[in-house]
């Protein structure tokens, strides 16, 4: 029933997978915390950076940017991303994509997280004597990730979902073979369901562990 | 207590969406058996939308294209007036599904004929012999498949000429794979890719587009052999019989020949010869 898995290496583009969605879950967790930091902070143009920034990638469809990271800055622009090699440069253009959309929603799970930590909080950093930078983070952060847990398990998720769009500019993951073997073998409904469950086999152990995780350190007051 | 009414109000829509939706496929099923008797009703024909020259709905909501051609002669040949024809958009993916629905009748959409397909589906023809080709710039001096290694080209995702080329015609091929031949045509355009390849027919409908005419050209290679046919539900061996007539008409009066000429006709497609119904060129 399942010979037509013969000769695709579907294993092999569920790690293509499991790359792109390690390496934008940590270059978007940067860049989230650092646009939340600023759209926490007192100056006034990295606040309105942060907002704006937040509120324009966040409404933008995920498979926009990551064409136009391929059409608009490879093509037009001749942003190559340090490698001439399509293969490459086209995983390279999808983390890039994925970053750039996915730290907007890391960012504004982060500021949910860090409007639960009682201002006294930060009042107490203030007069011992810390600045901004320490209070966030030595006092304010620390408190906020511990309580964003569960929303950031449904971020990596969603981007581990999300990772399928870079099939469009050509990236060899599960759903640009899922597209090949369709073309293929014409076995619409047993290749889809094969993809799903392999999606399911990656999202549903991360949610239980971070679930599990979140109730575990989440900060009792 | 408030959640409670809440619940009982969506209970209450979901209901009436669901009575809704069954009058609906009521509805659907009438037509279906009335089309399927022939001659009155309507007839579902699967086609491509985004393909000019095969099978492409133009902005005004017209259909064009040498897929269409063939669909409207078969199905005059079948009984059916031209206002009888509704055109529904098959894409690769799902032909075989929309088949084994019975959401079409048959499918005139650059269906290659495979093995793989034909234990899914039926196929009537071949109707078409294409081949797996280049579109180059005017100016290019690509000439045969091998100049192709550590060329940049640009084809669709998953698409067999993509495999084709990675797998034989030239692996060392910098493959660019984008989800239309569209989104290709820009970067052939302004030169961040050196070729694009599909099948030839498809190719000369882009090359004959009058924003492009001119600037592209064919590399005449003949890289794969894509022998197109109708595709029909697995078994329905009556219609597989009645469309293999209509296409021996269509050939031997000539209007096979006048629609090949005039949809793909302007880039300079050399055609192959009508094919024979039933002989597959491998």
């Amino acid at each position: 029933m399942f010979d037509f898995l013969e000769g695709y290496d579907v294993l092999g583009a569920f790690w293509m997978t499991v790359k792109l969605t390690a390496l934008s879950a940590v270059g978007s967790l940067i860049w989230g915390t650092l646009l939340a930091a600023m759209r926490v902070s007192p100056v006034p143009l990295m606040r309105g950076f942060g907002t704006a920034y937040v509120n324009i990638v966040r409404n933008i469809p995920l498979t926009v940017i990551i064409l136009f990271c391929s059409l608009g800055l490879a093509d037009v622009f001749g942003v190559t991303m340090g490698s001439d090699d399509f293969k490459i440069q086209g995983f390279r253009l999808a983390v890039f994509g994925l970053v750039a959309y996915t730290a907007a929603f890391v960012c504004e799970a982060l500021r949910s997280g860090i409007n639960t930590v009682p201002m006294g909080q930060a009042e107490a950093a203030r007069a011992i004597g810390l600045n901004f930078t320490q209070t966030l983070r030595l006092i304010v952060l620390p408190q906020a990730f511990r309580a964003v847990i569960g929303p950031l398990a449904n971020v990596l998720i969603a981007l581990t979902k999300n990772t399928t769009v870079a099939a469009a500019i050509g990236v060899a993951e599960a759903a640009y073979l899922m597209k090949t073997m369709i073309e293929n073998e014409a076995q619409t409904l047993l290749i889809g369901a094969v993809f799903a469950f392999g999606f399911v086999v990656l999202t549903l152990p991360t949610g239980l562990f971070l679930g599990w995780l979140g109730k575990r350190l989440a900060v009792k007051r | 207590m408030k959640l409670r009414k809440v619940t009982a109000a969506s209970a209450a829509v979901l209901a009436l969406s669901l009575a809704a939706t069954a009058c609906g496929s009521d509805k659907k099923d009438d037509d279906a058996s009335s089309s399927s008797s022939g001659g009155s009703g309507k007839v579902k024909i699967g086609i491509k939308f985004d393909q000019p020259g095969a099978g492409l709905k133009k902005p005004d909501g017209s259909f064009a294209g040498f897929d269409v051609d063939v669909a409207r002669y078969v199905a005059k040949e079948l009984g059916y007036q031209p206002n009888q024809i509704d055109f529904v958009e098959t894409k690769s993916a799902d032909r075989e599904s929309a088949l084994a629905r019975g959401d079409v009748k048959f499918i005139v959409a650059t269906y290659s004929i495979t093995d793989a397909r034909k234990a899914k589906v039926d196929f009537a023809g071949p109707y078409l012999l294409a081949h797996q080709d280049l579109l180059v710039k005017a100016d290019s001096d690509i000439s045969k498949g091998t100049d192709l290694n550590g060329k940049k080209l640009c084809s669709v995702t998953g698409s067999t000429s993509a495999q084709n080329v990675q797998k034989s015609i030239a692996p060392k091929a910098n493959l660019r794979e984008y989800s239309s031949y569209s989104e290709c045509l820009s970067g052939l355009q302004s030169g961040a890719v050196d070729a694009l390849t599909t099948d030839d027919d498809i190719l000369a409908g882009y090359a004959a587009q009058d924003q492009y005419k001119g600037k592209f050209k064919l590399a005449g290679l003949k890289l794969s052999n894509e022998n197109y046919g109708i595709g029909v539900k697995k078994g329905d061996t009556a219609t597989v019989d009645k469309i293999n007539k209509a296409l021996e008409k269509m050939v031997s009066d000539g209007s096979w020949q006048k629609a090949v000429t005039a949809n793909f006709g302007p880039a300079n497609y050399k055609n192959e010869p009508a094919p024979k119904i039933g002989a597959i060129v491998k």
